[in-house]
């Protein structure tokens, strides 16, 4: 932590000779965002909520840039004391996790220190942060980016990934191309079909300390991609390949693995079409081999089913990618019926159908003498284009947005969910949930600045926890007051001491870029997910304190 | 030793902050069209008029709640004012290719950028979506507001006409 802080007194030191060496005229400009969650916890073992012995927990972080013209450098300072509950302990104490500086000249951009990249849809690499997740898998490097001619792109890295304070043993190195067709010369910018190829290729090394297999230290994985777009259509699709790499994330196999991703879009004004297909085979890809959690991750693999909001929806049965195995479909059509028609009304009417549905991967054993997913095996074969039995998840959900006059505005929802409890989270041995919800989501405008909105919510289920209602109440008073009420009751639940109201309150106030939330109550347990990537909340109850704020 | 590091960096900061200018312009950062093909924010402009710039996602209620409430709108605002509105979407790989049918299916006028591993937000140091910035006819930002509620879309028309007359919103 002492040598991260270190470098970052380094890289500060540098930004602030740079400016003073700099013509007076232009002194660059400062910038940065801050934030902090604080929470106060309360016993509460009706909900399970666990003892917290510091009764108070904080994660904060600020972010400082400096830029000028084509140079930006900067620093975030993160503040864990301790890390809220729910994120990794190993979140502890204050320091710098990030510190960069970067500049461009002629079409050359250098980056030394932290980064965050994608490759493609990054199926093959992509560094990012999730800061309410607790994922930060930046890169710690050196990054060349590069444009030689009009429409090519080129990228490359070396790098070492953030582990919490530190960083991971791996090194990873990655390399990818672009080719924009159209921007290769005036006359192909013309055209109507539009072309864009890619390619990729990402390895990592860490050495192998095992004294009885063979691991491999280098891993490579390859990839190539391909957009194109005419008129009104769009296919997309993307292929990324990866040698044997085992991990205790797919129990040491020797497998390789791969991913596919295709997408077909068409859209024309009030209509809009997304039609999408992934399989994913063994393609868990970290810098360290024995990483778990969120950790060290090289690479994402997108949930390919629509990402909820309402309440229940988003966080009772959420689904996340299956970097093991699995397949999915999707279907999403967007269709605004015009406004001034009997059907639209006065100001149209938007309905927004999905539909997707998530298997395992077809599985069958190596040899009669290897069991499925044997340790230090080939694990299993898989035939690309077989289904597994599994079902994980399928969702068909339909939203209509009406806006009735200039003070109502109404969203029903339903969707309808089969939804995997022993894969998605975790439980063995748990039945397969199958579950209603449906939502009226109503705002109504008092006038220019008073809005209250109602969210009424109902899950319905016969497994697992039973029957949920959910009522949200917001007032805002625009553009600086919210007051929300929110109660989560599961009053189905097949056990009736369990048959709790999870209620909080919040109040926010909004200035500009400040941002000063509190709220008190309850926290249920559960998954929380941003993306397709989750991470388990424990219960809680308690007051919170959130400030957000930039300049 | 932390203690000491920490007091430089502050004291360095500080000294950052009282020499470098107050001016806050959209960085130049490359993110994405609709169509895949990279876009420079350097070069996000409008002819001198005013400009708004929404951070948004799919699966943000108030964000697409405020946009669409602009967009019943947007057609009398351009007439009258020549305000152009960037929205940026904040989707990565799970919900990106439906940004565009979203986008379409709405009948959205707007220009639309694809920012899916927030290295625009970043640049903005935006914390949340929706995040919204008005940028004057020489494009610096003069207003932001962190938060969305219905009611606001009349607020921030009140602010870009101002500033199309060319007044102070301060």
């Amino acid at each position: 932590m002492i040598q991260n802080s270190i470098k970052a007194a380094i890289f500060s030191m540098c930004c602030f000779f740079y400016i003073h060496a700099a013509a007076q005229p232009n002194l660059g400009e400062i910038h940065g965002n801050f934030q902090t969650d604080v929470q106060y916890y309360n016993t509460d073992t009706i909900i399970g909520a666990p003892i917290v012995p510091e009764k108070v927990l904080m994660n904060g972080f600020a972010n400082i840039n400096y830029t000028r013209d084509n140079f930006m450098c900067g620093v975030r300072y993160e503040s864990y004391l301790n890390a809220l509950q729910g994120f990794d302990t190993r979140y502890k104490g204050n320091g710098f996790g990030f510190r960069f500086a970067t500049f461009t000249k002629d079409n050359l951009t250098v980056t030394a220190g932290n980064f965050y990249e994608q490759f493609g849809s990054g199926l093959i690499l992509r560094s990012f942060e999730e800061r309410t997740l607790g994922i930060d898998n930046a890169l710690d490097g050196l990054r060349l980016k590069y444009a030689p001619i009009s429409g090519i792109y080129l990228k490359g890295f070396i790098a070492k990934q953030r582990f919490f304070f530190g960083q991971g043993e791996g090194i990873v190195r990655g390399f990818d191309g672009e080719i924009n067709i159209n921007e290769l010369s005036e006359k192909l910018a013309q055209a109507k079909l539009k072309v864009i190829v890619g390619g990729s290729f990402v390895s990592k090394y860490q050495q192998d300390n095992d004294i009885v297999y063979k691991l491999p230290e280098n891993v490579g994985s390859g990839g190539g991609r391909l957009k194109v777009s005419y008129g009104k259509f769009t296919i997309n699709g993307e292929y990324v390949y990866k040698i044997n790499d085992p991990s205790i994330f797919n129990n040491f196999i020797y497998k390789d693995g791969n991913a596919t991703l295709l997408g077909i879009s068409y859209s024309q004004k009030g209509l809009g079409i997304n039609l999408g297909a992934k399989r994913i085979d063994n393609m868990s890809f970290r810098s360290d081999r024995t990483a778990t959690g969120n950790n060290l991750m090289i690479n994402f693999l997108p949930a390919l089913t629509k990402q909820h909001s309402y309440n229940l929806a988003a966080s009772i049965y959420p689904y996340a990618s299956q970097p093991n195995g699995e397949v999915s479909f999707q279907g999403d059509v967007i269709y605004t019926i015009k406004k001034d028609t009997w059907l639209g009304g006065k100001y149209g009417t938007t309905i927004n159908v999905n539909y997707s549905e998530v298997h395992d991967i077809n599985r069958e054993v190596v040899n009669d003498t290897t069991s499925l997913l044997e340790p230090y095996t080939l694990g299993y074969k898989s035939d690309f284009f077989k289904i597994g039995n599994r079902v994980f998840f399928k969702d068909f959900n339909i939203e209509i947005t009406r806006k009735i006059s200039k003070k109502w505005k109404t969203i029903l929802f339903y969707t309808n969910q089969v939804y995997n409890l022993d894969v998605v989270q975790g439980h063995p041995g748990e039945p397969m949930v199958y579950s209603n919800i449906a939502v009226a989501d109503i705002t109504y405008k008092l006038n220019a600045s008073n809005a209250i909105r109602l969210e009424v919510e109902g899950l319905f289920t016969k497994q697992d926890m039973g029957d949920w209602a959910a009522l949200l109440l917001e007032y805002t008073y625009a553009p600086h007051w919210s007051v929300a009420v929110l109660d989560q009751y599961n009053y189905g639940n097949p056990e009736s001491e369990k048959q709790i109201h999870y209620f909080t309150g919040n109040i926010t106030y909004t200035k500009n870029s400040n941002r000063i939330s509190i709220g008190y109550g309850r926290q249920r347990a559960g998954l929380l997910c941003i993306g397709g990537v989750c991470r388990i909340v424990p219960a809680s109850n308690g007051l919170t304190l959130s400030v957000s704020s930039s300049f | 030793m932390l203690k000491k590091i920490s007091l430089i960096i502050t004291l360095v900061s500080t000294t950052l902050m009282v020499t470098a200018q107050s001016v806050q312009r959209v960085p130049a950062v490359d993110i994405k069209n609709l169509d895949g093909s990279v876009f420079n924010t350097g070069k996000l402009a409008n002819d001198g008029k005013p400009m708004l710039v929404d951070f948004w996602a799919t699966w943000c209620g108030p964000c697409k709640a405020e946009l669409n409430a602009i967009a019943d709108d947007y057609a009398d605002w351009q007439k009258e004012t020549g305000v152009k509105l960037v929205a940026v979407s904040i989707d990565d790989a799970r919900n990106m290719e439906k940004v565009g049918p979203y986008v379409n299916g709405k009948n959205w006028e707007y220009q639309v950028l694809l920012d899916p591993n927030g290295d625009f937000k970043r640049a903005m140091n935006v914390n949340n979506v929706p995040h919204i910035f008005l940028v004057n006819g020489s494009g610096e930002i003069v207003w932001q507001q962190n938060s969305s509620a219905p009611g606001d879309e009349e607020k921030i028309y009140e602010l870009v006409k101002k500033l199309a007359k060319g007044e102070s919103i301060k």
